[in-house]
C-alpha cells in the first residue's frame, strides 16, 4: 500500500491583499488565507493515484496554528491524514530552513508509516520560488522531479514511477526510483468540488500537531530566520512609470487614433507567413 | 565559512541539442557587468554531452573562463547527475556568485544546487547587482505576489545564487574571435549513481505561436468578464495576426491555458505591440511586458494603473472598442493592400 504525502501551505490570497503603502509591508487581514492553489492540484494527484493503487494520503505542512483550515481543505480534497508542525522558532524561514523543517517533520512521519511518494505544488503564491520541494528531496536523498504534468504509472513493487515532464515545447518522460518526490504543475489534474462526506470529515477533523521538541535530531541553528541564508534587505514600491498619451474622443475616434499608430507599424502586418 | 576564499562570477550555460539557450546567453551580458564592478573574472559552465564546441560562443558573449564538464552521462539533463557536476566545480573553484536562468532547468538545479552546499538561493530575479567593496549581490524581484520588489541578499553563505528571468537582462554583442581559457574537468559518475531515466522527450505535435517570440500580442484580463468575453481577445489577435496573451487571473480562473500568461509567474514578452485589455496592471503583469515597444491598454477604470504602464491608454468599454476595431483595421488593411495574412 502507497503511502504518499502532500507539502501543503497556506497562503494569503496575494491577488487581493492590500500593501501598506508607508511600510511596504503586506496588511494580511485584507486578505484571506486559503490553501495554496498549486497545493490542492498536489492533494488531487495524490488522492487520484491512491484510488487507482490504493493507499493513505497524509498531508504536511508548516505554519501557525490558523493553518489548521489548509489541512482541513486537503481532507475535503480527499486526504486522510494532516500533520502540522507549529511553533514561533519556524518563524522566518526562507526556502532552505523551510525545506529543514518540513524533512525533520517527514522523518518522524516515516516512523509512523515508511512514505512512498511526496507530492508538492510547483510553488506558492506567496512566496513564488518553488524551491522547497527540490529542497526537501534532496534533505532525504531522494531524486526531485520539478515541472510534473502526469502520473503515468506507479510501479510499487517494482519500485519506481513513470511521470511526465514539461519541458519547453513539449514533454519528458521520466522513470524513476520510488521513494521520489514530485513538483506538480496546475494543469496536471482539476480539483473537482469536495464530497459533502469529506466535508463533513473535514469539519470534525483535528491534525496531529508538532512543536520544534516533538521532532527529533534537530538543530536549532538551522530553523527559522536564524537557519535562513537569505534575508529581504528591503522592499520598495516600483517607481511608477509615466504613463501614456490618454486618447480622447468617441469610441470612434479612440479606434481611429489607435489604427494610425498601430498602422505606422505596417512591417509587421505585411508577409506574414501562414496564420 | 572564510568569504574571502569565493571568486568570481558564474553563468550556468543551459544548452540543448548544442545551442545555447537565449536565457544563458542574456546573463553572460547581466554577469559581466557585476564581474567587471566587482574587479573580477566570469565565467561559463557548460554541462553536457559533446558540448565543449560551445565554449567558444561562451567567450565572444563576454565570458573569460569556461567550465566544462563534457561526458556522455550528461546528454540528457538529470537533477542528480548535472548536480554532481556543479558541485564538484563550486568546491573546486569556489565562486563568489551563480547565476541561472529561471528556466524549469535553471531552477530545478539551481534548487537541488544550493540545498546541498547550502546557500542561499533567490528566485526569479529580475534586477541585478553588486557591491563593489563587499561583492554582496543584491538580487531584487516582485515579491508577495507581485504588490511590490524586494531585495533579498544572502550575506554569510557563497556561493551567492540567483535564477533570473529570461528576457529582462540585455545580452552583449557578440564579439567573434573573442577568446578565455577553457578548464576541461570530469567527474567520476556511472549511470548506476543516477536514480531517475529519461524514456522518451515528445515534442508538442502543434508548434504553437510561441507568445514569447510574437511581434504583436493581444493580451486580456479579468475586465472581459467571462470566457466567453476572452473570445474577443482571440478575434482581435486574429485580426492583427497576433499571439493571444492573458494575465494571472485569467489562467487561474481557467479562461485560457498557462502558457499564454505574461508576467512573474508566466512568460516574459517584448512584442512590438502590447494590446493590454481589461488587465488592472499589477506588477506582477507588468514585470512580463513593460520592456515591449508599444504599450496600448484599454481599460474601464480610468484609475487602473495599467494606465501608468502604457504609452496610449483608452478607458473604455473592451465589448464596444474591440469590435469597432477589428472591423476598422480589417476595412483599413483592405483600403491599403496590405497583406497581414499573406503567402505562406
Amino acid at each position: 500500500m502507497l503511502h504518499i504525502v502532500a507539502c501543503i501551505k497556506q497562503v494569503p490570497d496575494t491577488k487581493i491583499i492590500k500593501m501598506n503603502p508607508k511600510t511596504n509591508t503586506m496588511d494580511r487581514a485584507s486578505a484571506p488565507a486559503i490553501l495554496n492553489p498549486y497545493d490542492a492540484h498536489a492533494v488531487e494527484e495524490a488522492v487520484r493515484i491512491k484510488k487507482k493503487y490504493g493507499g493513505i494520503v497524509s498531508v504536511l505542512t508548516m505554519g501557525p496554528p490558523p493553518a489548521v483550515k489548509a489541512i482541513k481543505k486537503c481532507i475535503e480534497i480527499g486526504a486522510d491524514e494532516g500533520y502540522m508542525i507549529s511553533d514561533r522558532r519556524f518563524a522566518g524561514a526562507d526556502t532552505l530552513a523551510t525545506s529543514y523543517a518540513l524533512t525533520k517533520a517527514l522523518d518522524k512521519i516515516q516512523k509512523i508509516r515508511p512514505v512512498d511518494l511526496i507530492l508538492c505544488g510547483k510553488m506558492t503564491i506567496d512566496g513564488d520560488t518553488g524551491q522547497v520541494g527540490p529542497g526537501i528531496a534532496r534533505r532525504l536523498d531522494i531524486p526531485p522531479l520539478t515541472s510534473v504534468k502526469k502520473v503515468e504509472a506507479v510501479h510499487q513493487e517494482e519500485g519506481h514511477i513513470i511521470v511526465h515532464r514539461k519541458i519547453e515545447d513539449g514533454h519528458e518522460v521520466i522513470q524513476s526510483t520510488l521513494p521520489c518526490l514530485l513538483s506538480v504543475e496546475k494543469e496536471i489534474n482539476e480539483v473537482p468540488y469536495s464530497s459533502f462526506p469529506n466535508m463533513i470529515k473535514a469539519a470534525r477533523y483535528d491534525p496531529v500537531i508538532w512543536s520544534v521538541d516533538d521532532l527529533e535530531d534537530v538543530d536549532i541553528k538551522q530553523l527559522g530566520l536564524k537557519g535562513s541564508p537569505t534575508i529581504v534587505a528591503k522592499v520598495w514600491a516600483p517607481p511608477k512609470p509615466e504613463g501614456g498619451k490618454m486618447l480622447e474622443g468617441s469610441p470612434d475616434d479612440q479606434v481611429d487614433q489607435i489604427l494610425s499608430v498601430i498602422l505606422e507599424k505596417k512591417e509587421l502586418f505585411q508577409a506574414k507567413g501562414g496564420s | 565559512m572564510n568569504l574571502d576564499e569565493y571568486h568570481g562570477v558564474w553563468v550556468f550555460i543551459e544548452e540543448q541539442e548544442s545551442t545555447i539557450a537565449p536565457v544563458s546567453v542574456e546573463l553572460l551580458g547581466a554577469g559581466r557587468q557585476l564581474a567587471d564592478k566587482r574587479g573580477v573574472e566570469l565565467a561559463g559552465v557548460i554541462i553536457g554531452s559533446q558540448v565543449t564546441t560551445l565554449a567558444s560562443t561562451v567567450f565572444e558573449y563576454g565570458a573569460d573562463v569556461v567550465y566544462v564538464y563534457d561526458q556522455s552521462i550528461f546528454k540528457d539533463y538529470r537533477t542528480e547527475s548535472y548536480m554532481k557536476a556543479l558541485l564538484h566545480c563550486c568546491e573546486t573553484y569556489k565562486p563568489e556568485i551563480i547565476l541561472f536562468g529561471a528556466t524549469s532547468t535553471g531552477k530545478d538545479l539551481a534548487s537541488a544546487v544550493a540545498t546541498d552546499l547550502p546557500t542561499g538561493l533567490t528566485a526569479d530575479t529580475t534586477e541585478l547587482d553588486v557591491e563593489e567593496d563587499t561583492g554582496l549581490l543584491l538580487a531584487s524581484r516582485p515579491a508577495f505576489g507581485g504588490n511590490i520588489m524586494a531585495t533579498i541578499l544572502c550575506k554569510k553563505y557563497r556561493p551567492q545564487m540567483a535564477t533570473v528571468r529570461p528576457k529582462v537582462m540585455k545580452a552583449l554583442e557578440k564579439e567573434p574571435g573573442r577568446t578565455g581559457k577553457l578548464i576541461e574537468e570530469q567527474i567520476d559518475i556511472k549511470e548506476d549513481d543516477i536514480r531517475t531515466k529519461v524514456l522518451e522527450i515528445v515534442q508538442a505535435t502543434t508548434k504553437k505561436v510561441r507568445i514569447d517570440e510574437a511581434d504583436i500580442i493581444v493580451a486580456g484580463g479579468k475586465g472581459l468578464g467571462s470566457a466567453e468575453g476572452f473570445q474577443l481577445i482571440h478575434r482581435l489577435a486574429e485580426t492583427l495576426g497576433g499571439a493571444v496573451g492573458a494575465s494571472r487571473d485569467v489562467v487561474e480562473a481557467g479562461w485560457i491555458e498557462h502558457h499564454h500568461q505574461v508576467g512573474q509567474t508566466g512568460v516574459t514578452v517584448t512584442p512590438k505591440i502590447y494590446f493590454a485589455i481589461g488587465i488592472s496592471g499589477a506588477i506582477q503583469h507588468l514585470v512580463g511586458m513593460k520592456n515591449s515597444t508599444m504599450i496600448i491598454a484599454i481599460n474601464k477604470d480610468p484609475d487602473a494603473p495599467i494606465f501608468e504602464a502604457c504609452h496610449y491608454g483608452i478607458v473604455g468599454d473592451a465589448f464596444e472598442i474591440i469590435p469597432l476595431l477589428v472591423e476598422q483595421f480589417s476595412r483599413a488593411i483592405a483600403k491599403e493592400e496590405v497583406n497581414h495574412v499573406g503567402e505562406v
